[in-house]
C-alpha cells in the first residue's frame, strides 16, 4: 500500500512538479492550495507525511504546523517544510514549531525524494 | 463806641444764624428739597473761600504797602476761571467720574492709586495750611482786640489767646457738626456750602459797604477819592515785573492746588454746568472784592495815625469815624472770611488725613476683620472728626507758638508756594499720559525741599531753624546754596525766587524722572482715563447718540471678534431692524445679542462691563477700553505665540515620531522585501529547476507532458524576467531617467486598454464605469498612464475580498486636472497601512499572493513623472485610489 | 429712523461747529487776559504810570473779560445742556 503524502502549496507549477516526482516514486499524493482550511485537509487525509509550504495564502505554514503538533492524533506526523525565503530565521522558526525537515526552494528533485523517503521509514 | 459785649452778642447771633442755615440746608438736601442749594450761584459763592481774612483785611494792608500789586492775588484766579475750559473742566469731570475726595486723592488716583504719594501730598498740604489757619485765628483775635482797645476793657495778650482758643473751638465744633454729618461717597456737604455762600455774601457786602463809605462818606466822591490816591504814597504804579508776573502765576497755581479750593471747586461740585456760570461770575466777584481796596488804603494812610496797622484799615477806619454799625459789619465780613476758610480747609485736610493716613494705619493694625465687620464707617467718621479737631488745634498751636507777629500777607504767600508744588504733578497728570508715579514723587520731594529751604524755614526768622550763617553763606558754606539766592540768583524777591526755583526744579525732575522710569499697568490705565476723560462723553449733538454708540460698539467688537465677523453681525442686526447700512440702533435686543457674542471671546463679565461702559457712558472711556483691549490682545498674542511654539514643538515631535516609526517600518519592510524578492525569484526558479530536472531525468515522457513542462519552464522564465523588469523600471523611474512619450488621447480609451490588459473581463469581477463621463481629452504619456491604471485595477482584482467584487471607476474634470477614482467594495486598506502602500517593496498582506510589492511604488513614480498624483482615498468603504492627471501635461510642466 | 430725523445732523453740524469755535474762544481767553494784565508792565518801562490810571485800566479789562467769558460760556452752556440731556435719554 502506498504511503500517503499531503502537499500544501499554493504555486500550481510547484504542486505539479512535486506531485509528478512523488507519484513516480510510488506515493499517493494529495494536494491542497491554501492556508485557510489546510487543517481540515490535514485531518481528512490522515497522511503519513505532510509537505508544507511556509508562505500560503490565508495562513502561514508555521501556524498550520503548530496546530498539527498540538493535535493529539496528528502530532507525530512527520512534516517537511518548504520555503522560498532562504533565511536562517525561517529555519530556526521551523525547527521550533516542530518541523522534521526544512528545505529551501529551489531544490533538486533527488533531494526531495531522499528527504521524503528518509522521513517515512518503511 | 461799640461795646465788646455788643460785638460778642452780634457775633454769637451770626454764628447761630449760620448754624441754622447749615442745618436747614442739610435737612433740605436730605429730603431732596431745595433745588436752590444746587444753583450755580451758590457754587460760585462757595468758591469765594479763596478770599480769606488775609484778603479781606490783608489786601488793604498789601495795597497800603505796595500799591496795586495786591491785585495779582486776584488776577491769577481770574485767569484760571476764565480759562476753565482748559483745566477746571477736566478736573471737575475727573473728580466726578473718579469719585475723587481730595487733591491728594486726585494725585494718588492718577498715579496708580499710590498711597505713598497721597501721604506725601497730605503732609505737604497740612504743613502748608496750618500757618494759614493760624493766620485766620490771628486775624479774628486782632480784630477783636481792636474793639477791645477802643472799648478800654482790654485784657492784654492772654485774653487774645483765649479769644483764639474759643474761636478755634467753635470752628472745630461747627466743622465737625456739618462737615462729618454724612460719609457720602461724593463727600458733599450742603450745609457747609450754604453757610459759606452766605458768608461770601456777607464779606463782599461788608467790604463794599466800607468802600462806599470811604469813597462817598469820607472822601466825598469818586473824583476826590482819585485825587486822594494821587496824593498818597501809593500814587505810582511801581511794581517789579518779576513780582507782578510771579505773583499772578503763584496765585493762579494756588487757586488750583489749594486743598480747600479743590474741596469746593471739585468735590462739592453738583453739576459741571455750574463751572460755566462761575467762569464769569467768580472773576466778577473777585473784581468787586478788590474794587475799593486802593481807595480804602489811600484814605486809611491819610486819615489814620502812621503807626496804625494797615492790615486792619477796613476795621479801624469806620471805628475811627464812629460808624460802629459799619465797623461791626466789617468785623463780620472778616469773621466770615476767616471762619469759612478754616471750616473748608479743615474738612478738606481731615478728609485727606483720615483717608490716606489714619484709615490705612487703622486697617493695617486691625487686619482684615474690620473690613468684614463693617464698622469701617464709624471709624472713618471718628477719624474724620479727630482729624478736624487736630488740624484746627494745630493751627491754634502754630498761632500760639509763632506769637502772631508776622505781617499777614507774607505767611499767606509762603503757604501758596507750598501748595503750588502740587501743580506739576497735577497738570502733568491731567494732560500727559507719560507722567508717572515715580516722577510725581520725585518732583514733589524736590519742590517741597526747595520750598522748605528757601522760603518756609527762613520765614521763621533768621535764627529759628536755619542758622544765620547758612542764610548768609549758604549750606556747608557753599555760596550757591544760600537759601534766598540759590545758584547765585541774587537780588530776587524771596517769594519770586522760591517760586521760580521750586517750581522749575519740581517740573524738571518730575518730567525727567517720568521719562526715565516705567509706570505700572494701573498707572497707565489711570493715566489714560484721566487724560482722555472727555473722549467717552462725546461732544457731538443728540443725533449721534444712537449711531455713535453703535459705532463705538462696532469698533470695539471688531477688535475683539475680528473685523469681518463683527461687521457681519452688525449688518445683520441692522437688516433685521430694517435699517440700511452697517450700524443698527443699540436696542436692548441687539445689545444682548452683542453681549452674548462678545462673551464668547472675552467672557461674560468683561463683555457686560465693556458694553455698559459704552452704552451707559460710565467712567471708563472707549479709548481706555481700547487701550486695555490692545494690551490684552498683545498679551493674548504673546501667549498664543507661545502656544503656537509649544504646538510646533509637539508637531515636530510627532513628525519625528512618525518618521521614526516609518523608518522602523521601512526597515521591517526591507527585511520583508528581501524575503519577498527571494521568494519571488525562488518560486519560478523552483518550478524551472524541478521541471528541467524532470525533463532531464525522466524517461518516457509523453509529448504532451514535454510540451506542458517546457511551457511551464518558459512561463516561469518570463515571470522572472518581468520581475527583474519591474525592479529595473522602478529604479529608472526613481532616477528620473525615464523617457516619456507624449500623446493626445481619450481617457475612456486608456481605461479600456487598462481593463483588458489587467485581465478583469472575467465573470465574478464587475467593473462599474460611466463612459459618458470619461470622454475627456488629455495629453500625457498614455502608455505609462495605462500602466498605472492596470496596476490599480489588478490590485483591486487581487485584493478585493468582497464576495461579489465590484470596482467603480469614476472620472471627472476639476480645473486643469482629470480625476479618476478607483473604488472597490472590499474591506479596504487598514489605516495604519495606508501610509506605506506606496512605498517600494510593500505588500498589504504578508500572506497574500501577488506581485513583489512594487506596483504602487511604480505607480507613484510614474504619476510624479506625469505631473500628477496617485493617492489613497480613505473613508470610501473599500480600497479607493485617486489618480489626478493634468489635462495637458506640457502646459502643467510649463506652469511649474 | 425716519428720513426726517436723518436730516437733523446737517443742522446740528452747524451748531456743533459754532460750539467748537466757542470752545476755541474759551481756550484763548485766559491767554488774552494774561497779556492784557501784563500791559501796565510795559508802560512802567519809561516812567511808572499813575496808580489811578492803571487801576481803571485793570478793572476795565477785568470787567471785559468777565463779560466775554459770560458770553462764551453761555453759548457753550446752551448747547451742552441740550446734548447732555439727550445723551442721557439715549443712553438709558
Amino acid at each position: 500500500m502506498n504511503k500517503k503524502v499531503l502537499l500544501i502549496e499554493d504555486e500550481p507549477n510547484i504542486i505539479e512538479a512535486i506531485s509528478f516526482i512523488l507519484s513516480r516514486d510510488g506515493w499517493d499524493v494529495k494536494t491542497h492550495a491554501n492556508g485557510h482550511d489546510a487543517m481540515d485537509a490535514v485531518r481528512d487525509r490522515a497522511a503519513d507525511l505532510i509537505i508544507l509550504d511556509v508562505m500560503l495564502p490565508g495562513r502561514s505554514g508555521f501556524d498550520i504546523l503548530k496546530d498539527i503538533r498540538a493535535d493529539g492524533a496528528l502530532s507525530d506526523t512527520p512534516v517537511l517544510m518548504l520555503t522560498a525565503r532562504g533565511q536562517d530565521k525561517d529555519r530556526e522558526m521551523a525547527a521550533r514549531v516542530g518541523a522534521n525537515r526544512f528545505m529551501t526552494k529551489p531544490f533538486s528533485n533527488a533531494d526531495v525524494l531522499e528527504a521524503v523517503r528518509s522521513m517515512v521509514a518503511t | 463806641m461799640a461795646s465788646l459785649n455788643v460785638l460778642v452778642l452780634v457775633c454769637l447771633i451770626y454764628v447761630i444764624f449760620l448754624f441754622a442755615v447749615a442745618f436747614a440746608a442739610d435737612r433740605a438736601a436730605l429730603h431732596g428739597r431745595g433745588a436752590w442749594l444746587r444753583s450755580p450761584i451758590v457754587y460760585t459763592l462757595s468758591l469765594s473761600i479763596y478770599c480769606t481774612a488775609w484778603t479781606f483785611y490783608g489786601a488793604v494792608g498789601f495795597a497800603a504797602r505796595s500799591g496795586l500789586e495786591y491785585v495779582t492775588i486776584y488776577l491769577g484766579p481770574t485767569l484760571v476761571m476764565i480759562g476753565w475750559w482748559w483745566t477746571l473742566r477736566k478736573m471737575v469731570r475727573i473728580g466726578r467720574s473718579q469719585r475723587i475726595t481730595s487733591i491728594a486723592d486726585l494725585i494718588s488716583s492718577r498715579y496708580g492709586k499710590s498711597n505713598s504719594l497721597a501721604v506725601f501730598v497730605t503732609v505737604l498740604a497740612v504743613i502748608g495750611t496750618t500757618p494759614y489757619i493760624a493766620l485766620q485765628l490771628q486775624s479774628v483775635t486782632l480784630s477783636f482786640s481792636i474793639f477791645a482797645e477802643t472799648d478800654m476793657i482790654s485784657g492784654g495778650p492772654s485774653s487774645q489767646q483765649s479769644t483764639a482758643f474759643w474761636v478755634a473751638s467753635g470752628l472745630a465744633v461747627f466743622t465737625i457738626l456739618f462737615g462729618t454729618r454724612n460719609l457720602d461717597a461724593n463727600e458733599r456737604h450742603h450745609g457747609v456750602v450754604m453757610a459759606i455762600a452766605l458768608e461770601a455774601v456777607v464779606k463782599l457786602f461788608a467790604l463794599l459797604a466800607v468802600g462806599v463809605f470811604v469813597v462817598w462818606g469820607l472822601s466825598g466822591g469818586v473824583a476826590e477819592t482819585l485825587a486822594q490816591i494821587d496824593a498818597s504814597p501809593i500814587s505810582q504804579f511801581e511794581v517789579t515785573n518779576s513780582r507782578w508776573i510771579g505773583l499772578t502765576m503763584l496765585s493762579a497755581a494756588a487757586f488750583i492746588c489749594l486743598p480747600r479750593m479743590f474741596q469746593v471747586m471739585v468735590v462739592e461740585n453738583e453739576d459741571e454746568g455750574h463751572l460755566r456760570t462761575a467762569s464769569w461770575a467768580f472773576p466778577a466777584y473777585l473784581m468787586a472784592m478788590s474794587l475799593f481796596v486802593v481807595p480804602i488804603a489811600a484814605v486809611g494812610l491819610e486819615r489814620l495815625p502812621a503807626d496804625a496797622n494797615p492790615d486792619l484799615f477796613v476795621l479801624t477806619l469806620p471805628l475811627q469815624e464812629g460808624r460802629d454799625g459799619l465797623a461791626i459789619l466789617s468785623f463780620l465780613g472778616g469773621f466770615s472770611s476767616a471762619t469759612s476758610m478754616v471750616i473748608v480747609a479743615a474738612i478738606a485736610l481731615s478728609t485727606m488725613v483720615s483717608n490716606h493716613i489714619v484709615m490705612p494705619i487703622w486697617l493695617w493694625m486691625s487686619g482684615e476683620s474690620a473690613m468684614v465687620s463693617g464698622d469701617v464707617r464709624s471709624v472713618a467718621l471718628l477719624a474724620r472728626r479727630l482729624s478736624i479737631a487736630g488740624i484746627v488745634f494745630l493751627g491754634y498751636l502754630y498761632f500760639r507758638v509763632s506769637g502772631g507777629g508776622a505781617a499777614l500777607a507774607a505767611i499767606g504767600l509762603i503757604s501758596f508756594v507750598g501748595v503750588a508744588q502740587f501743580l506739576p504733578s497735577l497738570m502733568g497728570g491731567l494732560f500727559w499720559r507719560g507722567a508717572n508715579r515715580v516722577g510725581a514723587i520725585a518732583g514733589l520731594v524736590v519742590g517741597a525741599m526747595v520750598w522748605m529751604y528757601s522760603l518756609f524755614l527762613p520765614s521763621f526768622g533768621d535764627t529759628v531753624f536755619l542758622p544765620q550763617q547758612v542764610i548768609e553763606n549758604g549750606l556747608f558754606g557753599l555760596s550757591w546754596l544760600r537759601p534766598q539766592a540759590l545758584f547765585g540768583a541774587e537780588g530776587l524777591d524771596p517769594i519770586v525766587h522760591a517760586v521760580m526755583w521750586s517750581l522749575l526744579l519740581n517740573t524738571f525732575v518730575f518730567f525727567v524722572v517720568s521719562l526715565l522710569s516705567f509706570p505700572r499697568p494701573i498707572e497707565r490705565l489711570q493715566g489714560a482715563q484721566f487724560v482722555n476723560v472727555f473722549q467717552h462723553s462725546g461732544t457731538a449733538g443728540s443725533w449721534s447718540g444712537g449711531l455713535a454708540q453703535s459705532e463705538d460698539l462696532l469698533i470695539m467688537s471688531q477688535r475683539i471678534m475680528g473685523a469681518s465677523e463683527a461687521q457681519a453681525l452688525f449688518a445683520g442686526a441692522a437688516r433685521h431692524q430694517g435699517i440700511a447700512g452697517l450700524l443698527p440702533e443699540p436696542t436692548p435686543d441687539f445689545l444682548q445679542q452683542l453681549e452674548r457674542e462678545l462673551s464668547g471671546s472675552v467672557g461674560a463679565a468683561t463683555a457686560h462691563a465693556m458694553i455698559s461702559q459704552i452704552v451707559g457712558g460710565a467712567t471708563v472711556s472707549v479709548e481706555d477700553l481700547m487701550a486695555v483691549a490692545d494690551e490684552t490682545a498683545q498679551i493674548m498674542e504673546y501667549s498664543s505665540r507661545l502656544e503656537a511654539k509649544t504646538e510646533e514643538q509637539a508637531r515636530t515631535a510627532r513628525q519625528l515620531r512618525e518618521a521614526n516609526e516609518k523608518l522602523t517600518q521601512l526597515s521591517v519592510q526591507k527585511d520583508a522585501f528581501l524575503s519577498q524578492i527571494s521568494h519571488e525569484l525562488r518560486t519560478p526558479m523552483t518550478s524551472i529547476r524541478a521541471f528541467s530536472e524532470i525533463m532531464r531525468d525522466t524517461e518516457g515522457l509523453t509529448e504532451d507532458e514535454q510540451n506542458k513542462y517546457s511551457s511551464i519552464i518558459h512561463d516561469e522564465a518570463v515571470r522572472l524576467t518581468r520581475l527583474l523588469d519591474d525592479l529595473l523600471d522602478l529604479s529608472v523611474l526613481e532616477n528620473a531617467q525615464v523617457v516619456l512619450n507624449w500623446q493626445t488621447g481619450n481617457l475612456s480609451e486608456v481605461l479600456d486598454r487598462a481593463i483588458s490588459a489587467a485581465g478583469v473581463n472575467e465573470p465574478g469581477f464587475k467593473v462599474d464605469r460611466i463612459r459618458a463621463k470619461e470622454q475627456l481629452e488629455l495629453r500625457s504619456d498614455l502608455d505609462r498612464l495605462a500602466q498605472v491604471f492596470i496596476n490599480v485595477i489588478s490590485n483591486a482584482r487581487k485584493y478585493c475580498d468582497a464576495s461579489d467584487p465590484v470596482l467603480r471607476i469614476r472620472s471627472k474634470q476639476s480645473g486643469g486636472n482629470l480625476i479618476v477614482d478607483f473604488i472597490d467594495n472590499g474591506s479596504g486598506i487598514p489605516t495604519d497601512k495606508q501610509a506605506l502602500i506606496f512605498e517600494k517593496f510593500s505588500r498589504i498582506g504578508e500572506t497574500k499572493a501577488g506581485g513583489a510589492g512594487l506596483g504602487l511604488a511604480i505607480c507613484r513614480e510614474v504619476m510624479a513623472r506625469l505631473s500628477g498624483t496617485i493617492t489613497y482615498l480613505p473613508g470610501q468603504n473599500g480600497a479607493a485610489f485617486r489618480v489626478t492627471i493634468p489635462i495637458d501635461v506640457e502646459a502643467a510642466k510649463a506652469a511649474e | 429712523m425716519s428720513p426726517k430725523q436723518r436730516r437733523m445732523p446737517v443742522f446740528v453740524e452747524r451748531k456743533t461747529y459754532r460750539r467748537r469755535r466757542m470752545a476755541d474762544g474759551a481756550r484763548m481767553l485766559p491767554i488774552l487776559g494774561a497779556l492784557l494784565f501784563c500791559m501796565p508792565l510795559l508802560w512802567a518801562v519809561s516812567s511808572p504810570p499813575k496808580t489811578t490810571v492803571t487801576m481803571f485800566y485793570l478793572f476795565l479789562v477785568w470787567i471785559a473779560l468777565s463779560v466775554t467769558s459770560a458770553i462764551i460760556s453761555r453759548h457753550l452752556h446752551d448747547d451742552d445742556n441740550g446734548s447732555q440731556s439727550d445723551a442721557e435719554n439715549g443712553g438709558r
